[in-house]
């Protein structure tokens, strides 16, 4: 059993003798690449908010727009919802209901307050006049920004529907693949919120 | 051999490498949140040569992507790994391609088209 588990472990034995990777190896794997084909979307949206960013047709800039506070705040609520789930998956590892209840929930109301922040945002540029068709540079800004929201926001569907999931089958391979693959979904939002508050709101600044 | 290698026993080793520990996450969220309030920092400064905060602000932002790869996603160059750590590479150069490719097709367009009023003046 020990020399099985030392070859399983893959020490001294070439990648071609090592037979299939794990199920849950590949799934994590196809995972990646649709999170890098999202990331890649996003890639054009920022692209398109680097070009358009300058032209305001005489309305409201950036730089009079954001309010540096908020976006603090949403910074953290995502940054720290990043790391309940990783705690969440950590609490799914060692089996415990308890804790993966309590972290997945966090995270499911830190993302909520990131919503609420983002949309209080957007309501108060559409109230001031400053909505998605003001400018080139308000529709690529609503575009990146709306399309990162939606993702929290899908995610957040995602994470409720597998806390129900986890209710039902409990921590069976099924579940426990899905909320790895939730997982890297929730971390990878995260990274694309790094390029957004950026290049979007610390850029204006600038 | 491999109906054995696939048992219940291995499981939890594998689980343990790729999830990372608390302690992992933790170095993560001290790293990410030093790099945050320091970009936040740097945009609101009077401290620091103008010109040079975009190229700090891009060096911070590149670091905490670095930081939320390694700390949060676990990628890293462990074998089981190559397949991620190359598909990242790939979607970099195509993430680079199509930012700055698109920033210079449009800057240059911008550059060789002739101005709005010039234009109109043309017509007269």
């Amino acid at each position: 059993m020990t020399t099985v588990a030392s070859t399983a472990d893959g020490a001294g034995v070439p990648l071609s003798f090592r037979g299939p990777a794990s199920l849950r190896i590949v799934a994590g794997f196809g995972f990646w690449l649709f999170l890098l084909s999202d990331i890649i979307l996003f890639a054009a949206l920022f692209a398109a908010y680097a070009v358009l960013s300058t032209e305001t047709a005489g309305g409201p800039a950036g730089r009079d727009l954001f309010d540096l506070h908020r976006v603090f705040l949403e910074t953290a609520c995502l940054l720290l919802s990043s790391v309940t789930c990783g705690f969440g998956s950590l609490a799914i590892q060692e089996q415990s209901y308890g804790s993966t209840y309590l972290w997945l929930l966090v995270t499911l109301l830190l993302g909520l307050a990131f919503l609420i922040f983002e949309a209080s945002e957007f309501a108060g540029f559409v109230a001031a006049g400053a909505g998605p068709s003001r400018s080139a540079f308000l529709s690529a800004f609503f575009t990146l920004v709306g399309t990162h929201g939606l993702h929290v926001a899908l995610g957040l569907c995602w994470l409720l529907i597998m806390l129900l999931q986890l209710w039902t089958f409990g921590f069976d391979d099924k579940a426990r693949r899905r909320l790895f693959c939730f997982g890297l979904f929730w971390h990878a939002l995260d990274i694309v919120w790094v390029g957004v508050f950026t290049i979007v709101y610390l850029g204006a600044r600038t | 051999m491999n109906a054995s290698s696939d048992a219940q026993g291995k499981v939890p080793e594998l689980t343990a490498r790729t999830h990372g520990s608390r302690r992992s996450y933790i170095i993560g969220l001290v790293f990410a949140v030093t790099l945050t309030v320091g970009s936040f920092w740097a945009a609101s400064s009077e401290q620091i040569y103008n010109p040079g905060i975009p190229l700090l602000l891009a060096v911070l932002a590149i670091a905490q992507i670095g930081i939320h790869l390694v700390f949060f996603l676990h990628i890293s160059s462990a074998p089981d790994q190559t397949n991620n750590l190359l598909s990242v590479a790939f979607g970099v150069f195509v993430v680079g391609l199509i930012v700055f490719g698109s920033m210079l097709i449009m800057a240059h367009l911008k550059h060789m088209s002739v101005p709005m009023d010039t234009l109109l003046q043309m017509q007269r």
